[in-house]
């Protein structure tokens, strides 16, 4: 398990696809916000924390087609169905892998693009609470869907459209909680509506994602 | 024609398109059931005539 | 795997299982189908003549009232055509009859109209009772996503060569899609209590419906479920069709 985490990040970092892809669409979709809606520093700073959100979603999307493709296409997959290691936590393994090379630069860096687009200063600690909450179940939802279109050829786009729906529930309740708390409101609901969404699809999403492998393997 | 009031746009158009929509669905699959007959129908005779 | 020839199949099991036998379901639906078409059209016509003509204007709504005899029935099929796709996604993957994979794909875009007419028909009263096309209302948003897990399904079906490897895949989507259809629910429920003051906008319609609505509602329901019944039975028997005529085309290739 351990080696196949190691070779997963190594590959990432190596194809330099991982941390810097991700990262700079994360910044460019930040940048873009406010030539869109305008430089006010106090409407930006009101809809900061649904920017950011949409932002580092997006940019989890982004990197989602080559979790499962590259394996895909050479054969590693095949292997891995067949190793004695389950594929449900080989699945685990990537979308942890995914969540190192995406998710966590992501919580790292949103709080450098909060000050671009003047989040208010409280808002800072539940910003990258929330991410952190939240960005895990966005790439185990993600390998589901990457699971789902892996046979498919230029799939990237269908993945985009049966990801995005599901990604829902933790976007509202992970923007809920960094909107709350940038004005300064409770957070506790939201928050555990968020931690209850991310243990609830880590326990369970991993075997969703190894059905639809395994029928796409068959 | 009964009065609708002020209100008539709403409800006449909400009326038109919900049974245009219908419609379209039903012409749509009536014709895909129908081309979809006389396909197998043809792959069958076909298949018959070669055994 | 082709499906299986009517040849194939040495004993026929009895009761409502033996209608996964394509054969005899085609048979079935077809002794069914005109009754059902007959069936909805007549409650159809009725229930929305009744209700376009013969019904009083709302005291508060005036004509726009008239509306619901559409809006509350496709609602309700563009909910119960997801649970239908959903039921039989499950027998596929716990039974693996081919009718049923096939039913739950032709269900889908029965429901995705019924979405439509359910959200363009409720913007359309919306427009004059609150004063905007589109409000984020927790049930309109709903739908909206409801919508876009119907297309999602849809484009999954329609990018995947092999049916059975369709059928298995859409069904894993249409389960996992259920569970996220209800989060979204009561995460967009909650989300929008949050964003504005109470949801002012949205009339409980069932609460105050009197009876001179009542009645003719309760025919149109009964047409919406009628004509969704024989549009999926049709279309289950052209899918049906369709696989046959593709098992038999690529037997023919192989000789």
């Amino acid at each position: 398990m351990k080696a196949l985490l190691r070779r997963d990040l190594l590959l990432a970092m190596r194809a330099g696809g991982g941390f810097g892809l991700g990262l700079a669409f994360f910044l460019i979709v930040t940048v873009l916000v406010p030539f869109g809606v305008g430089p006010q520093s106090e409407l930006l700073s009101r809809i900061a924390p649904g920017i950011l959100w949409i932002g580092a979603l997006l940019a989890c999307l982004l990197s989602l087609d080559r979790l499962l493709a590259l394996d895909w296409e050479d054969g590693t997959l095949d292997l891995l169905a067949t190793s004695p290691l389950p594929l449900e936590a080989a699945l685990s393994i990537k979308a942890l892998a995914h969540w190192i090379t995406t998710g966590l630069p992501l919580v790292l860096a949103a709080p450098v693009f909060g000050v671009l687009l003047s989040l208010p200063d409280a808002g800072y600690v539940w910003l990258v609470i929330s991410l952190a909450l939240g960005t895990p179940a966005l790439s185990v939802i993600g390998t589901f869907g990457a699971a789902l279109t892996v046979g498919v050829k230029r799939g990237g786009l269908l993945m985009s459209l049966l990801v995005l729906p599901l990604y829902v529930p933790t976007l509202i309740f992970g923007a809920e909680v960094a909107r709350r708390g940038a004005e300064g409101m409770q957070t506790t609901t939201p928050l555990l509506m968020l931690a209850g969404i991310t243990a609830g699809v880590i326990a369970i999403m991993p075997f969703a994602s190894a059905a639809a492998l395994r029928v796409n393997l068959r | 024609m009964p009065d609708l009031g002020k209100y008539a746009d709403a409800v006449l158009s909400a009326y038109g398109v919900s049974l245009l929509l219908l419609a379209l669905l039903i012409v749509w699959t009536l014709r895909q059931g129908r081309r979809a007959r006389r396909a197998l129908q043809e792959v069958e005779k076909r298949s018959k005539r070669d055994a | 795997m082709s499906m299986t020839d009517e040849t194939s199949i040495p004993k026929r099991p009895s009761g409502f299982w033996s209608y996964a036998n394509p054969v005899k379901f085609l048979g079935f639906s077809e002794r069914v189908l005109p009754a059902l078409w007959w069936l909805s059209g007549i409650c159809l016509g009725v229930g929305l003549i009744w209700g376009f003509f013969f019904t009083p204007d709302d005291f508060r709504q005036g004509s726009t009232v008239k509306i619901i005899y559409l809006h509350v029935p496709s609602a309700l099929m563009a909910i119960n055509a997801w649970f239908m796709m959903l039921v039989a996604s499950l027998i596929w993957i716990v039974r693996r009859h081919h009718v049923s994979a096939l039913a739950a794909k032709a269900a889908a875009p029965v429901g995705v109209v019924m979405t439509l007419i359910a959200l363009f028909t409720g913007a359309v009263w919306g427009q004059p009772m609150w004063g905007t096309w589109w409000a984020w209302d927790p049930r309109l948003t709903s739908f909206l996503i409801l919508f876009l897990f119907y297309l999602g399904y849809m484009a999954l079906w329609a990018a995947i060569d092999d049916p059975d490897t369709a059928a298995d895949l859409t069904s894993v989507l249409c389960l996992v899609g259920s569970v996220f259809a209800v989060l979204s629910r009561y995460a967009v429920n909650f989300w929008n209590q949050g964003l504005h003051q109470g949801a002012s906008l949205s009339l409980d319609k069932e609460e105050n419906v009197a009876d001179v609505f009542y009645f003719p509602l309760l025919v149109c329901i009964a047409g919406f479920v009628l004509i969704f019944l024989a549009l999926v039975l049709y279309r289950t028997g052209t899918e049906i069709r369709l696989r046959r005529t593709r098992a038999l085309q690529a037997r023919e290739a192989r000789v």
